[in-house]
């Protein structure tokens, strides 16, 4: 059994509510019964909602198996990088640490690492992974390419990323702008100072001017304490 | 190496061979195949960077001379509590834990009767002018006597017997759980998983029906029993440095990872450059980024971090959103190619 090749993974951060819906559905996941793979993380909690569905990537040359001294974690012919072997894993953690987007967990009193495996017990026989069926803002798609670019003409997906010098390429794929022709490569490293936009939530309902603004400042104020 | 050293054990104690059981010369060759197998398998895992660095390091702060008592007492208390008892097995399913115990043990116990009678290190005689007992003899050194049709000798001359009852019980809860578990359905492989449990459990039901046919069926096929028997221990032997089963001789890189580990956590710790939490140890941090540059990754950074190595795990996840949120608010965390 393995994920057929049309089907891939579409992620967008940005279009991320912070619902948690994919965090309960990745534990439901056979593979990992019980425990929840996906990290959903704030990207700076005190300051904005903001906040990011991390999967595995499923780079085609994974960091993460290079560095394991156990020889652990293997990508299978259809690209899915596995979780790690389980008698063969010795709990080192490196994987965890050298992981370019912080994806493996590490479970020390069963002294083995768990990561995401696109639900392969789903994927491999044609479903999509738990956490996709589950995303009401589709954050996370799970298709194929004629469906992601019907659904989304403003965006397009890209595959390689950067850290520094280094270049990684993944089967899962981000929703870049679609304007921004050739395909981007997304430089993580380069967002190292950047701090998350203050979501300006403005409806437009009435008017600009301050003196129909100032008394929406405080929406409570009506409110008896 | 290890192979001729295993010879020349086996020579000697045999006593030159003279106690050296002929009919097990084909078991012989396949333990001294084996050998080399493994010991070949082992020296090219360990030329692995990452490995070789945790080997080295493993051994390194396991024999600090100021930790070392106490490493001795730890380690073996691990040896008991994780090796010999599969905690950690265990504590991913109970049922999980029993299978390993019991496939554990049946080998080992199986192994532990039948390399030293191969090789000779052991056989048994009957005691001169006592036809009722026998004597051990271990490297050729009488050891300890017992009747022939004590408790003592129906327990050890049937060792082989309660060792394959102990692995096909196991083995077979081992399938129970690949065919009832979706998820280890979804991820395993023939070669990889199922070959072994059925070597085990071949080798256990052939040796069986050995039994079998010399005690109840007057050694009724016996000859092609013990062929067929054969086959399957030497087929495992060999397969041994290859597939699943390797992982016997590599688990105990285990042991040496903790003390590594542990080092590192009383060590000085490695502040996040960008969040400034501490994250792992300072040396494994080091050490994570020699490997990856021995392995050619080109993590190298400017600005507030040399690596990238230097940036925890969570902030890694927030970099990855905040850099691809930025392409759509037009900052410039994109590079064309
Ligand atoms: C003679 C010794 C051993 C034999 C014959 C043996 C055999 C096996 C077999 C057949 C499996 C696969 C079970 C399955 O298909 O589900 C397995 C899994 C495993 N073995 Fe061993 N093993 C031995 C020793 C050890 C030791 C000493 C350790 C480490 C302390 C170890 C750690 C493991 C682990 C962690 C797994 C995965 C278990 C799971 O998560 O379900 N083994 N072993
Ligand atoms: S994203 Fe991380 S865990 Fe997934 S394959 Fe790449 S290096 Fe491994
Ligand atoms: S934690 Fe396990 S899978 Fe990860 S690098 Fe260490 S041995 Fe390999």
């Amino acid at each position: 059994m393995s994920v057929p090749r049309q089907l891939e993974f579409f992620v967008d951060p940005s279009r991320c509510i912070g619902c948690q819906s994919c965090v309960q559905a990745c534990s439901e996941c056979d593979t990992h019964k019980g425990e929840s793979m996906i990290h959903l993380e704030y990207v700076d909690r005190g300051q904005s909602v903001q906040t990011v569905p991390m999967v595995c990537m499923h780079c085609e040359q994974p960091t993460c198996a290079e560095v394991c001294p156990a020889d652990a974690i293997k990508r299978t012919g259809d690209g899915v990088v596995q979780s790690a072997r389980k008698p063969r894993c010795i709990a080192c953690g490196n994987c965890v640490m050298a992981c370019p987007f912080g994806v493996p967990e590490l479970y020390i009193d069963r002294q083995i690492m768990m990561k995401c495996d696109m639900c392969y017990d789903r994927t491999s026989v044609g479903k999509k992974p738990m956490c996709a069926t589950v995303c009401p803002s589709q954050a996370l798609f799970f298709g194929t390419r004629a469906e992601i670019d019907a659904l989304r003409p403003q965006s397009t997906p890209t595959n390689r990323f950067r850290f520094g010098s280094q270049t990684i390429t993944t089967r899962v794929n981000v929703m870049v702008p679609r304007s921004k022709s050739p395909p981007l490569m997304l430089d993580v490293t380069a967002a190292m100072d950047e701090r998350p936009e203050n979501r300006n939530v403005r409806l437009n309902v009435v008017g600009n001017s301050p003196s129909t603004i100032e008394p929406m400042l405080d929406p409570f104020a009506e409110v008896e304490v | 190496m290890t192979t001729a050293l295993l010879a020349v054990l086996i020579v000697a104690g045999s006593r030159n061979l003279a106690h050296f059981d002929a009919a097990l010369v084909g078991y012989t060759f396949a333990t001294l195949f084996a050998t080399f197998g493994i010991t070949y398998r082992y020296a090219m895992w360990l030329e692995r960077p990452p490995t070789r660095m945790y080997w080295r390091r493993g051994w390194q702060f396991f024999l600090s001379p100021r930790e070392l008592p106490r490493n001795l007492v730890t380690a073996t208390k691990r040896a008991v509590v994780e090796f010999a008892g599969n905690r950690f097995i265990f504590r991913r399913g109970v049922l999980r834990g029993l299978t390993h115990w019991l496939i554990m043990w049946g080998c080992l116990v199986a192994a532990a009767i039948t390399f030293p009678l191969v090789w000779g290190w052991i056989h048994f005689e009957t005691v001169p002018g006592d036809i009722e007992s026998y004597r051990t003899f271990v490297f050729g050194v009488a050891g300890g006597e017992f009747p022939v049709d004590s408790f003592m000798a129906f327990v050890i001359f049937h060792g082989l017997v309660w060792a394959s009852f102990l692995v096909i019980a196991g083995v077979m809860l081992a399938f129970r759980r690949r065919m009832i578990d979706h998820g280890a359905a979804a991820v395993q492989q023939f070669g990889e998983d199922i070959l072994p449990l059925i070597l085990l459990l071949a080798i256990s039901v052939t040796g069986l029906m050995l039994t079998v046919s010399y005690t109840w069926m007057k050694g009724y096929a016996y000859s092609f029993l013990a062929i067929l028997h054969a086959l399957t221990v030497i087929f495992t032997l060999l397969w041994l440095p290859f597939g699943k089963l390797f992982h016997v001789f590599q688990r105990p890189a285990q042991l040496g990872v903790s003390f590594y580990k542990e080092a590192a956590a009383r060590g000085e710790q490695a502040h996040c450059r960008r969040c400034d939490a501490p994250y792992a140890g300072a040396v494994m941090v080091r050490d994570l980024v020699t490997v990856e540059r021995e392995l050619g990754f080109r993590y190298e950074l400017e600005g507030r971090a040399e690596h990238y190595q230097q940036i925890c795990p969570r902030c890694r996840r927030a970099m990855f959103g905040l850099a691809q949120a930025s392409l759509w608010t037009g900052h410039t965390a994109s590079s064309e190619d």
